[in-house]
Protein backbone atom coordinates (compact mmCIF):
# COMPACT_ATOMS: atom_id res chain seq x y z
CA UNK A 1 0.00 0.00 0.00
CA UNK A 2 2.74 2.46 0.96
CA UNK A 3 6.46 1.74 0.59
CA UNK A 4 9.63 2.80 2.32
CA UNK A 5 10.49 5.56 -0.15
CA UNK A 6 7.01 7.09 0.18
CA UNK A 7 7.29 6.98 3.98
CA UNK A 8 10.60 8.83 3.82
CA UNK A 9 9.10 11.39 1.43
CA UNK A 10 6.10 11.98 3.72
CA UNK A 11 8.35 12.27 6.79
CA UNK A 12 10.39 14.88 4.95
CA UNK A 13 7.23 16.87 4.06
CA UNK A 14 6.05 16.64 7.70
CA UNK A 15 9.47 17.64 9.09
CA UNK A 16 9.77 14.44 11.10
CA UNK A 17 13.16 12.76 11.44
CA UNK A 18 12.65 8.99 11.51
CA UNK A 19 15.12 6.61 13.11
CA UNK A 20 16.23 3.83 10.77
CA UNK A 21 14.80 1.31 13.24
CA UNK A 22 11.26 2.75 13.13
CA UNK A 23 10.82 3.10 9.36
CA UNK A 24 9.74 -0.50 8.84
CA UNK A 25 7.18 -0.41 11.67
CA UNK A 26 5.68 2.90 10.51
CA UNK A 27 5.45 1.60 6.95
CA UNK A 28 3.53 -1.46 8.16
CA UNK A 29 1.21 0.55 10.45
CA UNK A 30 0.37 3.13 7.78
CA UNK A 31 -0.23 0.37 5.22
CA UNK A 32 -2.67 -1.40 7.51
CA UNK A 33 -4.57 1.83 8.27
CA UNK A 34 -4.65 2.81 4.58
CA UNK A 35 -5.93 -0.65 3.65
CA UNK A 36 -8.83 -0.13 6.04
CA UNK A 37 -9.72 3.44 5.05
CA UNK A 38 -9.46 2.51 1.38
CA UNK A 39 -12.89 0.86 1.67
CA UNK A 40 -14.37 4.24 0.74
CA UNK A 41 -12.91 3.79 -2.73
CA UNK A 42 -15.74 1.30 -3.37
CA UNK A 43 -18.46 3.93 -2.88
CA UNK A 44 -20.11 5.63 -5.83
CA UNK A 45 -19.58 9.32 -5.10
CA UNK A 46 -20.52 10.68 -8.51
CA UNK A 47 -22.27 14.02 -8.09
CA UNK A 48 -21.81 14.14 -4.28
CA UNK A 49 -20.55 17.52 -3.08
CA UNK A 50 -17.77 17.54 -0.46
CA UNK A 51 -18.47 18.81 3.07
CA UNK A 52 -15.66 20.85 4.62
CA UNK A 53 -17.64 22.07 7.62
CA UNK A 54 -20.83 20.66 9.07
CA UNK A 55 -22.26 24.08 9.93
CA UNK A 56 -23.08 25.90 6.71
CA UNK A 57 -21.49 29.27 7.16
CA UNK A 58 -19.00 31.25 5.18
CA UNK A 59 -17.22 34.53 5.56
CA UNK A 60 -18.39 35.29 9.09
CA UNK A 61 -16.42 38.42 9.79
CA UNK A 62 -16.11 40.40 12.99
CA UNK A 63 -16.41 44.18 12.91
CA UNK A 64 -13.14 45.70 11.69
CA UNK A 65 -12.34 47.51 14.93
CA UNK A 66 -8.75 47.73 16.19
CA UNK A 67 -8.30 46.13 19.60
CA UNK A 68 -5.25 45.68 21.78
CA UNK A 69 -3.36 42.44 21.19
CA UNK A 70 -0.96 40.57 23.43
CA UNK A 71 2.17 42.53 24.38
CA UNK A 72 5.55 41.59 22.94
CA UNK A 73 6.90 40.40 26.30
CA UNK A 74 3.93 38.07 26.77
CA UNK A 75 4.34 36.66 23.27
CA UNK A 76 8.08 36.13 23.67
CA UNK A 77 7.77 34.73 27.21
CA UNK A 78 7.33 31.11 26.05
CA UNK A 79 9.92 31.11 23.27
CA UNK A 80 12.79 28.61 23.52
CA UNK A 81 15.25 31.34 22.39
CA UNK A 82 14.78 35.09 22.12
CA UNK A 83 16.94 38.19 22.11
CA UNK A 84 14.16 40.21 23.73
CA UNK A 85 12.94 41.69 20.45
CA UNK A 86 12.14 38.56 18.43
CA UNK A 87 12.42 34.79 18.15
CA UNK A 88 15.93 33.40 17.63
CA UNK A 89 16.35 30.44 15.28
CA UNK A 90 19.32 28.47 13.98
CA UNK A 91 20.70 29.55 10.62
CA UNK A 92 18.62 28.21 7.70
CA UNK A 93 21.85 27.42 5.89
CA UNK A 94 23.17 25.02 8.52
CA UNK A 95 25.19 25.49 11.70
CA UNK A 96 23.81 27.20 14.79
CA UNK B 1 -15.89 22.51 60.46
CA UNK B 2 -18.91 22.56 58.20
CA UNK B 3 -20.36 19.51 56.47
CA UNK B 4 -18.79 17.81 53.43
CA UNK B 5 -19.86 20.04 50.56
CA UNK B 6 -18.17 17.81 47.96
CA UNK B 7 -20.96 15.24 48.21
CA UNK B 8 -23.40 17.80 46.77
CA UNK B 9 -24.08 17.70 43.05
CA UNK B 10 -22.74 20.70 41.12
CA UNK B 11 -26.30 21.98 40.55
CA UNK B 12 -27.20 21.60 44.21
CA UNK B 13 -23.98 23.31 45.37
CA UNK B 14 -24.60 26.12 42.91
CA UNK B 15 -28.12 26.65 44.28
CA UNK B 16 -26.88 26.66 47.87
CA UNK B 17 -24.17 29.23 47.14
CA UNK B 18 -26.69 31.45 45.38
CA UNK B 19 -29.13 31.21 48.30
CA UNK B 20 -26.36 32.12 50.74
CA UNK B 21 -26.47 28.75 52.50
CA UNK B 22 -22.94 27.78 51.39
CA UNK B 23 -19.85 29.98 51.16
CA UNK B 24 -18.15 29.72 47.74
CA UNK B 25 -14.65 30.03 49.21
CA UNK B 26 -15.35 27.18 51.65
CA UNK B 27 -16.74 25.12 48.75
CA UNK B 28 -13.61 25.76 46.67
CA UNK B 29 -11.33 24.89 49.59
CA UNK B 30 -13.10 21.59 50.20
CA UNK B 31 -12.86 20.68 46.51
CA UNK B 32 -9.19 21.74 46.51
CA UNK B 33 -8.57 19.22 49.29
CA UNK B 34 -10.56 16.55 47.41
CA UNK B 35 -8.47 17.11 44.29
CA UNK B 36 -5.34 16.28 46.34
CA UNK B 37 -6.63 12.69 46.68
CA UNK B 38 -5.91 12.02 42.99
CA UNK B 39 -4.02 8.75 42.68
CA UNK B 40 -5.43 8.05 39.20
CA UNK B 41 -3.12 10.50 37.36
CA UNK B 42 -6.35 12.23 36.35
CA UNK B 43 -5.15 15.75 37.15
CA UNK B 44 -2.21 17.56 35.58
CA UNK B 45 -2.48 20.62 37.85
CA UNK B 46 -4.64 21.81 40.72
CA UNK B 47 -5.03 25.19 42.38
CA UNK B 48 -2.70 25.80 45.33
CA UNK B 49 -5.01 28.36 46.90
CA UNK B 50 -8.56 29.64 46.82
CA UNK B 51 -9.02 32.48 44.28
CA UNK B 52 -9.43 35.89 45.92
CA UNK B 53 -12.53 36.58 43.84
CA UNK B 54 -15.21 34.05 42.87
CA UNK B 55 -18.20 35.21 40.80
CA UNK B 56 -20.89 33.81 43.06
CA UNK B 57 -23.57 36.03 41.53
CA UNK B 58 -23.26 34.25 38.16
CA UNK B 59 -25.54 31.47 36.98
CA UNK B 60 -23.03 28.78 38.04
CA UNK B 61 -22.81 30.11 41.58
CA UNK B 62 -19.10 29.56 42.24
CA UNK B 63 -18.83 25.78 41.73
CA UNK B 64 -15.20 25.07 40.74
CA UNK B 65 -14.27 23.45 37.43
CA UNK B 66 -11.89 20.82 36.07
CA UNK B 67 -10.55 21.70 32.61
CA UNK B 68 -8.92 19.40 30.05
CA UNK B 69 -5.23 20.13 29.59
CA UNK B 70 -5.65 21.39 25.98
CA UNK B 71 -7.63 24.49 26.96
CA UNK B 72 -5.33 27.48 27.29
CA UNK B 73 -5.46 28.83 30.85
CA UNK B 74 -3.48 31.99 31.47
CA UNK B 75 -0.40 31.34 33.57
CA UNK B 76 -1.41 27.71 34.23
CA UNK B 77 0.33 24.82 32.41
CA UNK B 78 -1.56 23.89 29.20
CA UNK B 79 0.31 21.04 27.57
CA UNK B 80 -2.27 19.09 25.56
CA UNK B 81 -0.75 15.92 26.98
CA UNK B 82 2.42 16.49 24.95
CA UNK B 83 6.11 16.68 25.72
CA UNK B 84 6.38 19.32 22.98
CA UNK B 85 4.32 21.68 25.19
CA UNK B 86 5.69 20.60 28.58
CA UNK B 87 5.46 23.53 30.99
CA UNK B 88 3.80 25.84 28.44
CA UNK B 89 2.14 28.79 30.23
CA UNK B 90 -0.30 30.48 27.85
CA UNK B 91 -0.47 34.28 27.92
CA UNK B 92 -4.28 34.11 27.53
CA UNK B 93 -7.22 31.85 28.37
CA UNK B 94 -9.65 30.07 26.06
CA UNK B 95 -12.91 31.96 25.51
CA UNK B 96 -14.96 29.18 27.12
CA UNK B 97 -12.72 29.06 30.23
CA UNK B 98 -13.08 32.83 30.68
CA UNK B 99 -16.84 32.63 30.06
CA UNK B 100 -17.29 29.91 32.68
CA UNK B 101 -15.16 31.75 35.26
CA UNK B 102 -17.26 34.88 34.68
CA UNK B 103 -20.44 32.79 35.07
CA UNK B 104 -19.18 31.44 38.38
CA UNK B 105 -17.09 28.33 37.67
CA UNK B 106 -13.52 29.16 38.78
CA UNK B 107 -10.61 26.96 37.65
CA UNK B 108 -9.89 24.21 40.19
CA UNK B 109 -7.78 21.74 38.20
CA UNK B 110 -6.49 20.74 34.76
CA UNK B 111 -6.98 17.16 33.60
CA UNK B 112 -4.78 14.72 31.70
CA UNK B 113 -5.66 13.62 28.18
CA UNK B 114 -4.32 11.71 25.21
CA UNK B 115 -1.64 13.75 23.45
CA UNK B 116 -3.33 16.43 21.31
CA UNK B 117 -6.61 14.56 21.96
CA UNK B 118 -5.53 11.65 19.77
CA UNK B 119 -6.54 8.44 21.47
CA UNK B 120 -9.36 6.41 22.97
CA UNK B 121 -7.65 5.19 26.15
CA UNK B 122 -5.59 8.04 27.61
CA UNK B 123 -2.50 5.90 27.24
CA UNK B 124 -1.09 8.33 24.64
CA UNK B 125 -0.30 10.91 27.32
CA UNK B 126 3.30 12.11 27.69
CA UNK B 127 2.71 12.40 31.44
CA UNK B 128 1.48 8.86 32.06
CA UNK B 129 -1.75 6.93 31.55
CA UNK B 130 -4.90 7.84 33.51
CA UNK B 131 -6.44 5.02 35.57
CA UNK B 132 -10.17 4.15 35.57
CA UNK B 133 -11.58 4.60 39.11
CA UNK B 134 -13.91 1.60 38.59
CA UNK B 135 -10.99 -0.80 38.02
CA UNK B 136 -7.39 0.24 38.43
CA UNK B 137 -6.23 -2.20 35.77
CA UNK B 138 -8.32 -0.52 33.10
CA UNK B 139 -8.31 2.59 30.93
CA UNK B 140 -10.75 5.49 31.48
CA UNK B 141 -11.24 5.96 27.73
CA UNK B 142 -10.04 8.97 25.85
CA UNK B 143 -9.13 11.45 24.91
CA UNK B 144 -10.86 13.36 27.76
CA UNK B 145 -10.07 10.48 30.15
CA UNK B 146 -8.68 12.68 32.91
CA UNK B 147 -11.86 14.78 33.01
CA UNK B 148 -14.12 11.71 33.01
CA UNK B 149 -12.09 9.86 35.67
CA UNK B 150 -11.87 13.00 37.85
CA UNK B 151 -15.65 13.56 37.73
CA UNK B 152 -16.39 9.87 38.39
CA UNK B 153 -13.93 9.73 41.29
CA UNK B 154 -15.26 12.95 42.84
CA UNK B 155 -11.99 14.87 42.43
CA UNK B 156 -13.78 17.76 40.69
CA UNK B 157 -17.51 18.60 40.71
CA UNK B 158 -17.68 18.91 36.91
CA UNK B 159 -15.30 19.28 34.02
CA UNK B 160 -14.69 20.40 30.46
CA UNK B 161 -13.73 17.93 27.77
CA UNK B 162 -13.40 18.12 24.01
CA UNK B 163 -14.79 15.74 21.43
CA UNK B 164 -13.42 15.27 17.91
CA UNK B 165 -14.62 11.72 17.18
CA UNK B 166 -15.95 10.62 20.59
CA UNK B 167 -13.47 12.04 23.07
CA UNK B 168 -16.14 13.30 25.49
CA UNK B 169 -18.74 10.55 25.04
CA UNK B 170 -16.54 7.43 25.09
CA UNK B 171 -14.62 8.24 28.33
CA UNK B 172 -17.90 9.39 29.93
CA UNK B 173 -19.35 5.97 29.06
CA UNK B 174 -16.32 4.05 30.34
CA UNK B 175 -16.26 6.01 33.63
CA UNK B 176 -20.02 6.05 34.31
CA UNK B 177 -20.62 9.79 33.93
CA UNK B 178 -22.54 12.11 31.59
CA UNK B 179 -20.80 13.63 28.55
CA UNK B 180 -22.33 16.03 26.02
CA UNK B 181 -20.79 16.69 22.61
CA UNK B 182 -22.62 19.82 21.51
CA UNK B 183 -23.50 20.92 17.98
CA UNK B 184 -20.36 21.97 16.12
CA UNK B 185 -19.99 25.75 16.27
CA UNK B 186 -22.14 26.29 19.35
CA UNK B 187 -19.06 26.65 21.60
CA UNK B 188 -16.06 28.79 20.69
CA UNK B 189 -12.86 26.87 19.92
CA UNK B 190 -10.65 29.92 20.60
CA UNK B 191 -7.88 28.89 22.98
CA UNK B 192 -8.41 25.16 22.49
CA UNK B 193 -5.13 23.67 21.25
CA UNK B 194 -6.39 22.38 17.90
CA UNK B 195 -6.50 18.78 16.68
CA UNK B 196 -9.00 18.70 13.77
CA UNK B 197 -10.64 22.09 13.38
CA UNK B 198 -13.76 21.04 11.45
CA UNK B 199 -14.61 18.48 14.16
CA UNK B 200 -13.25 19.70 17.54
CA UNK B 201 -15.93 20.81 19.99
CA UNK B 202 -15.85 21.51 23.74
CA UNK B 203 -18.51 20.11 26.05
CA UNK B 204 -19.35 19.26 29.66
CA UNK B 205 -18.51 16.05 31.54
CA UNK B 206 -20.65 15.81 34.68
CA UNK B 207 -22.36 13.54 37.20
CA UNK B 208 -25.86 14.28 35.94
CA UNK B 209 -27.80 15.53 32.94
CA UNK B 210 -28.93 18.55 34.98
CA UNK B 211 -25.30 19.48 35.69
CA UNK B 212 -24.43 19.08 31.99
CA UNK B 213 -27.31 21.37 30.99
CA UNK B 214 -26.30 23.98 33.57
CA UNK B 215 -22.63 24.04 32.50
CA UNK B 216 -23.42 23.97 28.76
CA UNK B 217 -25.91 26.83 29.19
CA UNK B 218 -22.96 29.13 29.92
CA UNK B 219 -20.63 27.84 27.18
CA UNK B 220 -22.46 28.80 24.00
CA UNK B 221 -22.44 31.81 21.74
CA UNK B 222 -20.71 33.51 18.86
CA UNK B 223 -17.13 34.54 19.57
CA UNK B 224 -15.35 37.10 17.38
CA UNK B 225 -12.18 35.02 17.82
CA UNK B 226 -13.70 31.91 16.17
CA UNK B 227 -15.25 32.47 12.74
CA UNK B 228 -16.96 29.05 12.87
CA UNK B 229 -18.82 29.84 16.10
CA UNK B 230 -22.51 30.73 15.97
CA UNK B 231 -25.20 31.93 18.33
CA UNK B 232 -27.35 29.03 19.49
CA UNK B 233 -30.86 29.43 17.98
CA UNK B 234 -32.40 27.55 20.94
CA UNK B 235 -30.14 28.26 23.92
CA UNK B 236 -30.19 25.81 26.80
CA UNK B 237 -31.28 27.08 30.19
CA UNK B 238 -33.00 24.79 32.67
CA UNK B 239 -33.89 21.46 31.11
CA UNK B 240 -36.87 19.70 32.63
CA UNK B 241 -37.07 15.94 32.10
CA UNK B 242 -39.11 15.37 28.93
CA UNK B 243 -42.37 13.44 28.81
CA UNK B 244 -41.47 10.45 26.64
CA UNK B 245 -45.05 9.83 25.53
CA UNK B 246 -44.99 9.62 21.74
CA UNK B 247 -41.25 10.34 21.47
CA UNK B 248 -39.94 8.46 18.43
CA UNK B 249 -36.60 6.76 19.08
CA UNK B 250 -34.71 5.39 16.08
CA UNK B 251 -32.15 2.62 16.54
CA UNK B 252 -29.71 2.42 13.62
CA UNK B 253 -29.14 -1.22 12.76
CA UNK B 254 -25.63 -0.35 11.53
CA UNK B 255 -24.54 0.81 15.02
CA UNK B 256 -26.39 -1.53 17.34
CA UNK B 257 -25.51 -5.06 16.37
CA UNK B 258 -22.30 -6.50 15.00
CA UNK B 259 -19.14 -5.56 16.90
CA UNK B 260 -20.91 -4.63 20.15
CA UNK B 261 -20.14 -6.65 23.30
CA UNK B 262 -23.12 -8.71 24.44
CA UNK B 263 -23.22 -7.13 27.93
CA UNK B 264 -23.28 -3.66 26.36
CA UNK B 265 -26.04 -4.72 23.98
CA UNK B 266 -28.10 -6.24 26.83
CA UNK B 267 -27.91 -2.97 28.80
CA UNK B 268 -28.82 -1.02 25.64
CA UNK B 269 -31.87 -3.18 24.90
CA UNK B 270 -33.02 -3.01 28.53
CA UNK B 271 -33.03 0.80 28.39
CA UNK B 272 -34.97 0.77 25.12
CA UNK B 273 -37.60 -1.35 26.91
CA UNK B 274 -37.63 1.23 29.72
CA UNK B 275 -38.17 4.00 27.17
CA UNK B 276 -41.10 2.06 25.70
CA UNK B 277 -42.61 1.61 29.15
CA UNK B 278 -42.48 5.41 29.52
CA UNK B 279 -44.45 5.88 26.30
CA UNK B 280 -41.74 6.21 23.65
CA UNK B 281 -41.84 4.30 20.39
CA UNK B 282 -38.67 2.43 19.44
CA UNK B 283 -38.13 1.40 15.82
CA UNK B 284 -35.11 0.39 13.76
CA UNK B 285 -33.69 2.99 11.38
CA UNK B 286 -30.88 3.10 8.85
CA UNK B 287 -27.70 5.11 8.50
CA UNK B 288 -26.43 3.26 5.42
CA UNK B 289 -23.12 5.12 5.19
CA UNK B 290 -22.28 4.97 8.90
CA UNK B 291 -20.04 1.91 8.40
CA UNK B 292 -17.80 4.15 6.25
CA UNK B 293 -17.61 6.92 8.86
CA UNK B 294 -14.45 5.62 10.52
CA UNK B 295 -12.61 5.50 7.21
CA UNK B 296 -13.64 9.06 6.35
CA UNK B 297 -12.79 10.20 9.87
CA UNK B 298 -9.33 8.64 9.85
CA UNK B 299 -8.54 10.58 6.68
CA UNK B 300 -10.14 13.93 7.56
CA UNK B 301 -8.95 14.17 11.19
CA UNK B 302 -5.30 13.26 10.46
CA UNK B 303 -5.27 15.62 7.46
CA UNK B 304 -6.43 18.52 9.62
CA UNK B 305 -4.06 17.47 12.42
CA UNK B 306 -1.05 17.43 10.09
CA UNK B 307 -1.86 21.01 9.15
CA UNK B 308 -2.66 22.23 12.68
CA UNK B 309 0.40 20.64 14.26
CA UNK B 310 2.77 22.26 11.76
CA UNK B 311 2.92 25.16 14.22
CA UNK B 312 4.96 23.12 16.70
CA UNK B 313 8.40 23.81 15.29
CA UNK B 314 10.54 24.82 18.28
CA UNK B 315 10.41 28.54 17.44
CA UNK B 316 7.65 30.36 19.32
CA UNK B 317 6.82 28.07 22.25
CA UNK B 318 7.46 24.66 23.71
CA UNK B 319 10.32 22.25 23.22
CA UNK B 320 13.34 22.89 21.01
CA UNK B 321 15.85 20.17 20.19
CA UNK B 322 18.76 21.61 18.21
CA UNK B 323 21.39 19.20 16.88
CA UNK B 324 23.38 22.22 15.65
CA UNK B 325 22.95 21.43 11.97
CA UNK B 326 20.74 24.33 10.95
CA UNK B 327 17.06 25.27 10.99
CA UNK B 328 15.66 22.28 9.12
CA UNK B 329 17.48 19.79 11.35
CA UNK B 330 16.12 21.65 14.40
CA UNK B 331 12.54 21.30 13.07
CA UNK B 332 12.95 17.57 12.47
CA UNK B 333 14.63 16.81 15.78
CA UNK B 334 12.16 18.92 17.80
CA UNK B 335 9.09 17.35 16.21
CA UNK B 336 10.37 13.78 16.31
CA UNK B 337 11.35 13.98 19.96
CA UNK B 338 8.47 16.22 21.05
CA UNK B 339 5.58 14.22 19.56
CA UNK B 340 4.64 10.73 20.75
CA UNK B 341 4.18 7.76 18.40
CA UNK B 342 0.41 8.14 17.81
CA UNK B 343 0.72 11.84 17.00
CA UNK B 344 3.60 11.16 14.60
CA UNK B 345 1.55 8.37 12.98
CA UNK B 346 -1.43 10.67 12.41
CA UNK B 347 0.73 13.51 11.10
CA UNK B 348 2.24 11.05 8.61
CA UNK B 349 -1.18 9.69 7.63
CA UNK B 350 -2.60 13.20 7.18
CA UNK B 351 0.39 14.45 5.24
CA UNK B 352 0.02 11.45 2.91
CA UNK B 353 -3.74 12.01 2.48
CA UNK B 354 -3.11 15.63 1.52
CA UNK B 355 -0.05 15.07 -0.64
CA UNK B 356 0.10 15.62 -4.36
CA UNK B 357 -1.40 12.74 -6.29
CA UNK B 358 -3.41 11.37 -3.35
CA UNK B 359 -5.54 14.35 -2.34
CA UNK B 360 -8.57 13.47 -4.51
CA UNK B 361 -8.42 9.75 -3.70
CA UNK B 362 -8.29 10.24 0.04
CA UNK B 363 -9.16 13.66 1.49
CA UNK B 364 -11.49 14.63 -1.35
CA UNK B 365 -13.38 11.33 -1.23
CA UNK B 366 -13.58 11.41 2.56
CA UNK B 367 -15.26 14.83 2.42
CA UNK B 368 -17.84 13.46 0.00
CA UNK B 369 -18.52 10.50 2.29
CA UNK B 370 -19.04 13.06 5.04
CA UNK B 371 -21.84 14.60 2.98
CA UNK B 372 -23.54 11.19 2.62
CA UNK B 373 -23.31 10.57 6.37
CA UNK B 374 -24.94 13.94 7.11
CA UNK B 375 -27.69 13.19 4.61
CA UNK B 376 -28.34 9.82 6.30
CA UNK B 377 -28.98 11.64 9.58
CA UNK B 378 -31.20 14.24 7.88
CA UNK B 379 -33.31 11.43 6.44
CA UNK B 380 -33.51 9.57 9.76
CA UNK B 381 -34.61 12.71 11.62
CA UNK B 382 -37.58 13.06 9.26
CA UNK B 383 -39.04 9.97 10.98
CA UNK B 384 -37.44 10.07 14.44
CA UNK B 385 -37.03 12.62 17.23
CA UNK B 386 -33.85 11.10 18.55
CA UNK B 387 -31.44 8.32 17.61
CA UNK B 388 -30.11 5.92 20.25
CA UNK B 389 -26.99 3.73 20.13
CA UNK B 390 -24.56 2.25 22.61
CA UNK B 391 -21.82 4.89 23.17
CA UNK B 392 -18.90 2.49 23.13
CA UNK B 393 -18.95 -1.03 21.71
CA UNK B 394 -17.13 -2.29 24.82
CA UNK B 395 -16.65 -1.56 28.50
CA UNK B 396 -13.34 -0.16 29.76
CA UNK B 397 -10.53 -2.37 28.47
CA UNK B 398 -7.34 -3.38 30.24
CA UNK B 399 -4.39 -1.03 30.23
CA UNK B 400 -1.99 -1.97 27.44
CA UNK B 401 -4.42 -4.31 25.68
CA UNK B 402 -4.78 -2.22 22.49
CA UNK B 403 -1.64 -0.08 22.44
CA UNK B 404 0.17 -2.29 19.93
CA UNK B 405 -2.65 -2.22 17.40
CA UNK B 406 -3.64 1.33 16.35
CA UNK B 407 -6.43 0.08 14.09
CA UNK B 408 -8.21 -1.87 16.86
CA UNK B 409 -8.02 1.26 19.04
CA UNK B 410 -9.60 3.31 16.22
CA UNK B 411 -12.49 0.82 15.94
CA UNK B 412 -13.60 1.65 19.49
CA UNK B 413 -14.90 4.98 18.10
CA UNK B 414 -17.29 3.52 15.57
CA UNK B 415 -20.53 4.49 17.37
CA UNK B 416 -19.41 8.08 18.02
CA UNK B 417 -17.59 9.17 14.84
CA UNK B 418 -20.64 9.50 12.49
CA UNK B 419 -22.18 12.25 14.68
CA UNK B 420 -18.89 14.13 14.76
CA UNK B 421 -18.66 14.14 10.97
CA UNK B 422 -22.26 15.43 10.79
CA UNK B 423 -21.58 18.06 13.49
CA UNK B 424 -24.73 17.11 15.41
CA UNK B 425 -25.18 16.92 19.19
CA UNK B 426 -24.95 13.66 21.11
CA UNK B 427 -24.97 12.84 24.79
CA UNK B 428 -23.76 9.75 26.64
CA UNK B 429 -25.47 8.85 29.90
CA UNK B 430 -24.64 5.99 32.29
CA UNK B 431 -26.61 2.90 31.35
CA UNK B 432 -25.90 0.42 34.11
CA UNK B 433 -23.01 -2.00 34.44
CA UNK B 434 -21.69 -4.95 32.47
CA UNK B 435 -19.16 -7.18 34.24
CA UNK B 436 -19.10 -4.55 37.00
CA UNK B 437 -18.04 -1.79 34.59
CA UNK B 438 -20.07 1.18 33.33
CA UNK B 439 -21.88 1.14 29.99
CA UNK B 440 -22.96 4.26 28.08
CA UNK B 441 -26.19 5.05 26.21
CA UNK B 442 -25.85 7.60 23.40
CA UNK B 443 -28.74 9.87 22.38
CA UNK B 444 -28.38 11.91 19.20
CA UNK B 445 -30.46 14.76 17.75
CA UNK B 446 -30.37 17.19 14.82
CA UNK B 447 -28.14 20.28 14.92
CA UNK B 448 -28.96 22.63 17.82
CA UNK B 449 -31.41 20.16 19.43
CA UNK B 450 -29.55 20.15 22.78
CA UNK B 451 -32.74 21.03 24.66
CA UNK B 452 -34.49 18.00 23.18
CA UNK B 453 -31.74 15.44 23.80
CA UNK B 454 -31.00 16.76 27.29
CA UNK B 455 -34.69 16.49 28.20
CA UNK B 456 -34.98 12.93 26.89
CA UNK B 457 -31.67 12.03 28.56
CA UNK B 458 -32.94 13.40 31.90
CA UNK B 459 -36.03 11.18 31.72
CA UNK B 460 -34.04 8.07 30.88
CA UNK B 461 -31.42 8.93 33.52
CA UNK B 462 -34.16 8.99 36.18
CA UNK B 463 -35.63 5.70 34.91
CA UNK B 464 -32.25 3.93 34.73
CA UNK B 465 -31.30 5.11 38.23
CA UNK B 466 -27.53 4.54 37.83
CA UNK B 467 -25.49 4.62 41.04
CA UNK B 468 -21.90 5.73 40.42
CA UNK B 469 -20.85 6.01 44.05
CA UNK B 470 -18.54 2.97 43.86
CA UNK B 471 -16.07 5.03 41.79
CA UNK B 472 -15.73 7.83 44.36
CA UNK B 473 -12.31 7.98 46.00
Amino acid sequence: MIDRSEVLHIARLARLSLEETEIEAITAELSSILDHVDQISSLDLEGVEPTAHSVAQSGALRPDVPVESLGKDAVLSQAPATDGSGFEVPSPGGGS
Amino acid sequence: MSSDLTTLSASAASAKVKSGEVDAHELFEQWRERSRLDDLNALSWSADSVPAEIHTGGPLGGVPLGVKDLFCTEGVPSQSGSKILEGYLPPYSATVVDALAAAGAPLLAKTHQDEFAMGSSNENCAFGAVINPWDRGRVPGGSSGGSAAAVAAGLVPWALGTDTGGSIRQPAALCGVVGLKPTYGSVSRYGMIAFASSLDQAGPITNSVADAALLYSQMTGRDVHDSTSVDHPDPVSEVPAADLTGVRIGVPTELSGEGIESGVLDAFNASLELAKSLGATVEPCHLPHAPHALSAYYLIAPAECSSNLARFDGVRYGLRVDPGEGLDAMYGATRSQGFGPEVRRRIMLGTYALSSGYYDAYYGRAQRVRTLISQDFDTAFESFDVIATPTSPCVAFELGSKTDDPLSMYLSDFCTVPMSLAGIPAISIPNGLSEGLPVGLQLVGPAFSENRILGIAASLEAAIGFDGSAARL
